[in-house]
C-alpha cells in the first residue's frame, strides 16, 4: 500500500511541477503589470505542439525543443507588443478579454497549422521506469522536477540580485514610482510576457511526453496554473511553486482514492472555496515584499 | 431616450422580425436566424449583469447548459412534459445562482472572473462525467418541444416562438434599464461605494440581476436543446461562455441594441468561416482584441459617441 501511495505522490509531484511553471508565468506577468494573462495555457500548448511538429518533421529532439521554446517566447513578446500595449487601458475586464482573445488566436492558428489530433513528444531520456521504494518513476518525471527546480532558483536569484529583476519587482509595487526613477515599465511588461511564455513552453515540452498534447490542451493547463498561482497568493514565486506542487498532489490523490473522472474539477472547487475563505491565498500576505 | 423613441425601437425590431419570413428564407437561413435569436436573448440577460452592472461572468454557458440538460434528462429519463422540465430547470438554475451569488459577487476583478469561470467548468465537467444520464461527451438526444398533444416543429414555428421571446426580452430589459432599479445597476458599475452611499442595497441588486441572467440563460438553453433535438456538454463549455461574453463586448456594453448586433455578428460570422478549421477561432480572437483596442465600449456606444460629436 505504501508503494502505491508513493506512486500517486510521485505522479502528483510530476504534474505539479509543470503547474508550478505555469503558475510562475502568471506570477511574473501579475507582478509586472497587475494583470492576469489568460493566454498562459496557450503558451504551454504552443510550446508542446511546435516541438512535436518539429520532431515529426525530422528535426533532432533537443534543437526541436529549443526552437519551440524560442518561438513561443517570440509569440509572447508579440502578444505584449501588439495586443496588450496598444490597448492603453487599466481596466481589469478589458485586459482579461484581450488576453483571452490573444489566446484564441494562438489556439486557432495551431488548429489550422497542426490539426485537431493528439500529438506525442519523446522524452528527454529513455522511458524505462526507475524503481523508487517499490514505486515506478518515469525518468521524464525526474527531468521535469529537476529543470523546474533550476528555473525556480534562477528566477529567485534574478529577482533578488539583478538590477533588471529588481526593476520588475519595483514596477509591481508601484508603477508610477518605478517610472519616476527611470524604469522602463512598458519594457518590463513586454519582458514579463516573453519570459512567462518561455516558462509556459518549457513546461509544455516537459509535460507532453507524459500526457500527449493537442490544440485544445492549453485551456485546462492554463486554468490550473492560475489556480496554483492563486493558491500561493498571486505574486509570490514561492507560493506559486508550493501551490503548483500541492495542486498536482491533491489531483493525483483525488484520482486515486476518490474519483478519476472528477480530478479536473478539484482545482476549481478548491479555488472557489479559497477565494471565499482566504482571498489572498494560503501563503500570500496582503502585500508581498519579496518575490 | 424618451418613452416614444423606446417604443419606436421595439416597433422597428418587431417589424424587422415580422418581415424576415416574407423574404422567403431557406432552411439554412432560418436555422441561423433561430440560433442568433436564442443567443441574443441570453446576451441581453448577460449584458444586464456585465454591461450594466459591471460583474464579469466567464461561466455563463454553465447556466445555459443546465437548462439544456434539465430539459434533455427530465424529458428523456423521467418522461416529464417539456414545459415542466423547462420550468424545473429554470427554477433549479435560479436557485443555484441565488445560493452562490452572494459569496461570489463579493469578489472583485480577476477573482470574480476566475470564480465564475471555475463554476462554469465544474458544471461542464459534471455534464461530461455523469454519462448514465447525459451520455457524456457524445451528448444525448432531446425530444421535440411539445405542449400536450401539440408538437412544435418546423423552422417557421420555431422562428416565431423565439422572435416573440426576443421582443419580450428587449421590452423587459429596456423598461428595467430605464427604471430606478436599472439606474441602480448602472450606479454599481460606476462606483460601488458611491452607490452604497446613495442608499442602494448593492448586494441585493447584484444578486437579483445575477439570478435573472442565469434563469434567462437556462430557459433559452432548454429551448435550444429542444430546437436542435440534441444536447452536448459543449453548450455549457468554456468556449461558449467566452462567446457569449464576446457578444456583449463587441456589440456594446450597457446597450441592448448592442447585444442584438453582437449576437448577430458572432453567430453569423463563425458560420461563414466554418469552411476552414480553426479560422473562426482566429477571427474571433482578433475581433476580441481589436474591439478592446479600438472600441473599448463596443460597437454601438462608440458609433453613438461619434454621431453625437459630429452633430455638435
Amino acid at each position: 500500500m505504501l508503494s502505491q501511495f508513493l506512486q500517486f505522490l510521485l505522479a502528483g509531484l510530476t504534474v505539479g511541477a509543470t503547474y508550478a511553471l505555469a503558475a510562475l508565468g502568471y506570477t511574473l506577468v501579475y507582478n509586472a503589470s497587475g494583470m492576469i494573462n489568460f493566454a498562459q495555457g496557450e503558451f504551454i500548448m504552443l510550446g508542446a505542439m511546435t516541438a512535436s511538429a518539429l520532431v515529426a518533421a525530422g528535426f533532432p529532439l533537443l534543437s526541436s525543443l529549443a526552437i519551440a521554446i524560442a518561438f513561443t517566447t517570440l509569440v509572447g513578446f508579440a502578444m505584449a507588443k501588439f495586443a496588450v500595449e496598444p490597448a492603453r487601458t487599466t481596466s481589469m475586464t478589458s485586459l482579461i478579454i484581450i488576453t483571452l482573445g490573444a489566446g484564441q488566436v494562438i489556439r486557432g492558428a495551431v488548429e489550422i497549422g497542426l490539426g485537431k489530433g493528439n500529438h506525442a513528444l519523446p522524452g528527454l531520456s529513455d522511458d524505462r521506469p526507475l524503481n523508487v521504494l517499490g514505486a515506478a518513476l518515469a525518468p521524464q518525471a525526474l527531468w521535469i522536477m529537476g529543470i523546474s527546480l533550476v528555473i525556480v532558483i534562477t528566477l529567485f536569484w534574478y529577482f533578488n540580485s539583478t538590477m533588471h529583476g529588481k526593476a520588475l519587482v519595483a514596477t509591481s509595487h508601484n508603477r508610477l514610482a518605478a517610472q519616476l526613477v527611470g524604469i522602463n515599465t512598458m519594457g518590463v511588461l513586454t519582458f514579463s510576457f516573453a519570459l512567462s511564455a518561455a516558462l509556459g513552453a518549457i513546461g509544455g515540452v516537459l509535460l507532453a511526453p507524459i500526457t500527449f498534447t493537442s490544440y485544445s490542451a492549453g485551456t485546462m493547463l492554463g486554468l490550473k496554473g492560475f489556480v496554483a498561482a492563486a493558491f500561493g497568493g498571486l505574486g509570490s514565486s514561492v507560493g506559486a511553486v508550493v501551490g503548483g506542487l500541492a495542486l498536482g498532489v491533491i489531483e493525483s490523490m483525488t484520482a486515486a482514492y476518490i474519483s478519476a473522472a472528477y480530478k479536473d474539477a478539484v482545482a476549481f472547487v478548491l479555488i472557489i472555496l479559497l477565494f471565499l475563505l482566504a482571498p489572498h491565498g494560503l501563503l500570500g500576505a496582503k502585500t508581498s515584499d519579496r518575490v | 431616450m424618451t418613452i416614444s423613441s423606446r417604443f419606436a425601437g421595439i416597433g422597428l425590431l418587431a417589424a424587422g422580425l415580422a418581415i424576415f419570413p416574407l423574404l422567403g428564407p431557406n432552411a439554412f437561413v432560418y436555422d441561423l436566424a433561430i440560433r442568433t435569436i436564442i443567443n441574443a436573448v441570453v446576451v441581453i440577460g448577460l449584458n444586464l449583469l456585465f454591461g450594466y452592472t459591471g460583474q464579469i461572468s466567464l461561466g455563463h454557458a454553465g447556466f445555459l447548459g443546465l437548462g439544456t440538460y434539465a430539459s434533455a434528462v427530465l424529458a428523456t429519463h423521467a418522461g416529464w412534459a417539456p414545459l415542466v422540465a423547462l420550468g424545473i430547470g429554470a427554477a433549479g438554475t435560479g436557485l443555484l445562482a441565488f445560493l452562490i451569488a452572494r459569496p461570489i459577487l463579493s469578489l472583485k476583478g480577476h477573482h470574480l472572473a476566475m470564480a465564475t469561470l471555475g463554476l462554469g467548468i465544474i458544471i461542464s465537467i459534471v455534464l461530461n462525467n455523469e454519462t448514465q444520464y447525459t451520455g457524456g461527451s457524445d451528448g444525448m438526444s432531446v425530444p421535440a418541444f411539445a405542449i400536450g398533444q401539440w408538437q412544435l416543429r418546423g423552422d417557421r414555428n420555431w422562428y416565431l416562438l423565439v422572435s416573440a421571446l426576443l421582443l419580450i426580452a428587449v421590452w423587459a430589459a429596456t423598461n428595467l434599464v430605464h427604471s430606478p432599479a436599472g439606474r441602480a445597476l448602472q450606479a454599481i458599475h460606476g462606483s460601488e461605494v458611491a452607490a452604497r452611499v446613495a442608499g442602494i442595497d448593492v448586494t441585493s441588486v447584484k444578486v437579483k440581476v445575477f439570478v435573472l441572467s442565469a434563469v434567462v440563460a437556462s430557459v433559452m438553453g432548454s429551448l435550444e436543446g429542444h430546437y436542435l433535438e440534441f444536447a452536448t456538454p459543449d453548450s455549457a463549455g468554456f468556449v461558449r461562455s467566452i462567446l457569449l461574453m464576446a457578444m456583449v463586448i463587441v456589440g456594446g456594453m450597457a446597450s441592448i441594441v448592442g447585444s442584438l448586433i453582437g449576437a448577430v455578428m458572432l453567430t453569423v460570422l463563425p458560420q461563414a468561416l466554418s469552411a476552414f478549421q480553426g479560422g473562426e477561432t482566429i477571427v474571433f480572437g482578433i475581433i476580441l482584441v481589436a474591439t478592446m483596442i479600438f472600441m473599448p465600449n463596443g460597437l454601438v456606444p462608440t458609433v453613438r459617441d461619434r454621431m453625437a460629436r459630429l452633430q455638435s
